[in-house]
């Protein structure tokens, strides 16, 4: 059986700069994936690639078998792809529940018409989109407030709210950028769990992480990028001790230059 | 508003209801019966107002054009019912295809440029109006399509079956002029607008529209379709601009390009501006307020000439001096306007910087 | 040809006046991203002061020459511009540096508003007309006609783009400049006084508007409160049709301009069947403008090549 996800030579330059070149690697259904790499490593500008916020240089990015690459990214989203940003970008003056609904944009069909007739249909979709909407933020733990403003709620919530927005769209593969950071070890414990949860009830997730301890636990197999390169791809006992990749990345950690 | 003020809905609701259909018996009453055509353009800028609310408020477009699309409609009505053409079609027959032809040219001006950054979008709405005033201006040959810049006269009133918005009817003993009736009409119309427009902001597509105003990249990365939904914003605007443009038209019975100049556009943002941007009793407060205020500085006129024996400053010219400083200063010192929307509120506070620039790279990076 | 040629010739001399005015757009947009709508009625003040002096001197010792007089004129509008310019930017600009992007716009439309009304109510609603005290000579060149005033307004123009291209390449504040519309944090880091330079820039574009304001007054032989309007939205599209953000492409955008204005109307009769007439030589602009928009909007020579390089 195909991997769900297919990322074959993928490059991608600013300028004359090469951000990513000839990166390849596959995630199969059901994996927990997970994308290391130090800063600047190009990890975050590979997740853009594949989400069609930018255009790819050269290569092709298949999901599930179809061509995702340089598609406008609601496009990508409709197949079954969905993200989180690194630096939270939710709609800060809409309430969290009203971000969710955002997320079920896609996944729903009123136009003008049924917004301004109110038809039953339309009535029908609304409640079926908040009613939604309202099971995956208590699913990610944000039960109650949904009323809340985005940009009101606590740092913690606030990537909460961000994987729940994403799981709106009703993703095959959800990619996480760095979904953890700033968080402390038992939120850090609750979102593992969140993750193990996610995979369970059938979703596929890539994950780029800081955290080479989480991403340790937690990944089937992890890939790690260097000055946009792939060094090494494997699973996280075999990359632990990839002389490539404790030179370039794990080396910094441990002092082993 | 103070607790003593709160009236239960129904009561309160009852008593705005009647206030509503007084008030021109009103107005005509103690302000004098130029009063009521001054009603009747401010429930006409209330729509224009929350017609460009759409686009500038939910979805965060600046059209600087709008009024082409107010002409489109004005322009179609008089071709439609007036001896121009000598064609007499029923005002319930143009309105729709006037609202429809301003849609339809939203959507043509909308497709190109809905992929600018903002402030581009602005200037080439800016520019599209700006021609098509030229067009009116000059389209009198070799085909006299607009007549000029002399304009269109003699277009038709309304008529509701027998009652023609014309001269003096009588109903219950009151006497009721063309401004009476227009009142009404406007009235209706002006209520469906703020339904819709309300309905509209909580809905899927409005919901989108904020989302793309909040963040656009965050938006297209949540499956939004920015561009479908940029141009849905701007059909639906362009739509009211045609459909006030028609009943314009009709009310005034005379039309010119001089109605349709760029500050026309700009009156009706700063009436966006001013009330709050996006918050729809915000929007409608700015609408009266600059309505009213060029009608209550004509006072002035004739105070200094009462005082003075002449008119040293003509408040005319203060008029679009006011509204330039009104610009300035809420965009100073109250950027989300006089009554802003909670939402609006701590946009205009937060520092939006970063997400801005990151923004822009973005799609500098696609291009 | 010889129609060819006297377009040719109204249009370089249309585009140079737009480029001057271009420049101060493109500055502006280059450090601070932001559509100054106000610059085109800092060229109208520009051109109503020195008229005004003109007035003035002429009234009280008729005996000077034309030429001294427009030139005192000339450099009384260029430091009452550039306070202006200055001050707008201090006033209205900078303290909606970190706003939304709307908002510095609308702020923009506000300040022009206001000086379009108040230079209605110092100079009046009807147009103001320039003296004609500049020598008047009339040169031919293969069957097209080139006025002293058309020669002049060319080389001062080109003498003051050359200048500023030298300040903006050869000195500290022209480095200061090009490294602010870089990067205004990384500027302010190297020690930069990023408020100092964009003071600077409006003041430079201030003081160039001034000039042009002088020129297209003297050129059309009148002036107007309303005149910086559409010459401030021209300017702009030469602006964005040469690359917003860059010196070279708002020079050349300018020209450019003025020579597409100024051959449209000269053929626009002939290309379209006599259906449309020269009465929509405006229009030009305007469609130029969203065509680059459209189809190349970092403009023919890019974004902010010019001041990278």
């Amino acid at each position: 059986m195909a991997d769900l996800l297919e990322v074959t030579g993928v490059t991608k330059q600013f300028g004359g700069l090469a951000a990513l070149e000839a990166v390849t690697l596959s995630v199969g259904k059901g994996e927990i994936y997970g994308l290391i790499g130090p800063n600047g490593a190009g990890k975050t500008t590979l997740f853009n690639c594949m989400t069609g916020l930018y255009s790819v240089t050269a290569g092709r990015i298949l999901l599930d078998g179809a061509p995702v690459h340089n598609r406008k990214p609601h496009e990508i989203v409709r197949r079954g792809f969905a993200r989180t940003f690194q630096n939270i970008r939710l709609f800060a003056n809409m309430t969290a529940l009203e971000n969710v609904m955002v997320g079920g944009h896609i996944r729903s069909r009123a136009g003008i018409l049924g917004a301004i007739l109110r038809n039953p249909r339309t009535r029908a979709e609304e409640a079926q989109l908040r009613r939604k909407a309202s099971e995956l933020m208590e699913f990610v733990g944000l039960r109650g407030k949904g009323r809340t403003l985005a940009g009101h709620l606590a740092y913690g919530d606030q990537r909460r709210l961000e994987i729940a927005r994403a799981l709106a769209t009703e993703p095959k593969l959800l990619a996480l950028d760095e979904p953890v950071a700033g968080m402390n070890p038992a939120e850090r414990r609750q979102m593992s769990d969140l993750f193990r949860r996610l995979r369970d009830s059938g979703i596929t997730l890539l994950l780029i992480e800081h955290d080479v301890k989480l991403v340790m636990g937690l990944c089937d197999r992890v890939a790690v990028l260097d000055y946009g390169r792939k060094i090494a791809e494997g699973g996280p006992e075999s990359v632990q001790q990839d002389r490539a990749v404790i030179e370039a990345y794990l080396g910094v950690d441990e002092g082993t230059g | 508003m103070p607790k003593w003020l709160r009236l239960p809905p129904p009561v309160a609701f009852l008593l705005l209801a009647i206030t509503l259909i007084l008030l021109p018996f009103l107005t005509g009453a103690t302000l004098g019966n130029s009063w009521v055509r001054v009603l009747d353009f401010v429930l006409l800028y209330v729509m224009l107002a929350l017609g460009l609310n759409i686009v500038v408020g939910y979805a965060g477009l600046l059209d600087l054009g709008y009024v082409a699309f107010y002409a489109i409609g004005a322009y179609l009505y008089a071709w439609l019912a007036s001896p121009h053409f000598g064609l007499h079609l029923p005002f319930w027959a143009i309105l729709p295809l006037g609202a429809l032809l301003a849609g339809f040219f939203g959507v043509l001006l909308g497709a190109p440029t809905l992929r600018l950054r903002g402030d581009y979008l602005a200037i080439v709405t800016l520019g599209f109006g700006e021609i098509i005033r030229i067009f009116m201006n000059n389209l009198n040959a070799p085909f006299n399509l607009t007549n000029g810049p002399q304009g269109i006269n003699l277009i038709d009133p309304v008529a509701l079956g027998p009652l023609i918005f014309k001269g003096n009817h009588h109903l219950f003993g009151f006497k009721l002029t063309a401004p009476y009736l227009y009142y009404y009409l406007f009235l209706a119309f002006t209520l469906a607008t703020i339904v819709i427009a309300m309905r509209l902001q909580n809905s899927r597509i409005g919901r989108a529209w904020a989302a793309l105003r909040e963040d656009e990249v965050a938006a297209a990365a949540m499956g939004v379709n920015t561009r479908n939904v940029k141009l849905l914003a701007f059909a639906m605007g362009a739509t009211f601009g045609g459909l006030a443009g028609g009943l314009f038209a009709s009310f005034q019975g005379f039309i010119s390009p001089e109605s349709f100049n760029l500050w026309e556009s700009i009156l009706i943002l700063c009436m966006i501006v001013l009330g709050g941007m996006g918050h729809i009793p915000g929007v409608i407060l700015g609408a009266v307020m600059l309505t009213v205020l060029p009608e209550a500085l004509r006072y002035l006129g004739d105070w200094q000439r009462a005082a003075l024996g002449h008119v040293v400053v003509d408040p005319n010219d203060l008029r679009m001096l006011i509204f330039g400083l009104a610009l300035v200063l809420m965009m100073i010192y109250r950027p989300a306007g006089l009554i802003p929307s909670r939402q609006r509120r701590r946009e205009f506070a937060a520092e939006d910087g970063v997400a801005e620039q990151e923004q822009a790279d973005l799609y500098d990076a696609k291009v | 040809m010889d129609i060819f040629l006297q377009q040719l010739i109204n249009g370089l001399v249309l585009g140079s006046i737009y480029a001057l005015v271009a420049l101060g757009y493109t500055m502006v947009y280059g450090i601070l991203e932001l559509i100054n709508f106000a610059h085109g009625e800092v060229t109208m003040i520009g051109a109503m002061v020195a008229l005004s002096v003109i007035g003035l001197l002429l009234g009280a010792m008729p005996e000077l020459p034309g030429i001294l007089v427009v030139l005192a004129g000339v450099l009384v509008a260029i430091p009452a511009c550039m306070l202006l310019g200055y001050a707008i930017e201090k006033i209205a600009y900078r303290p909606l540096r970190k706003a939304p992007r709307l908002a510095p716009l609308i702020t923009a439309i506000g300040v022009s508003i206001i000086l379009q009304n108040v230079a209605m109510l110092v100079w009046g609603r009807q147009y103001v007309s320039f003296p004609r005290i500049l020598p008047e000579g009339r040169h031919e060149i293969w069957g097209a006609h080139i006025t002293d005033l058309q020669i002049f307004i060319v080389v001062l123009s080109l003498s003051v783009m050359a200048s500023l291209w030298l300040l903006v390449q050869r000195t500290r504040l022209g480095r200061a400049m090009r490294a602010t519309a870089q990067s205004k944090e990384v500027a302010a880091l190297m020690g930069v006084n990023v408020d100092k330079v964009i003071s600077a820039t409006f003041l430079i574009g201030s003081a160039i508007a001034a000039i042009a304001g002088v020129m297209v007054s003297a050129y059309y032989g009148l002036a107007h409160y309303y005149m910086g309007f559409l010459l401030g939205l021209k300017a702009f599209s030469a602006a964005v049709l040469g690359g917003i953000g860059n010196i070279a492409g708002a020079m050349l955008g300018g020209m450019l301009l003025g020579m597409i204005e100024a051959l449209g109307a000269g053929y626009i009769g002939d290309l379209t069947g006599g259906f449309l007439g020269s009465h929509y030589q405006d229009v030009f602009a305007f469609f130029v403008l969203i065509l680059v928009l459209v189809f190349r909007p970092s403009g023919l020579l890019g974004e902010r090549v010019a001041s990278r390089a």
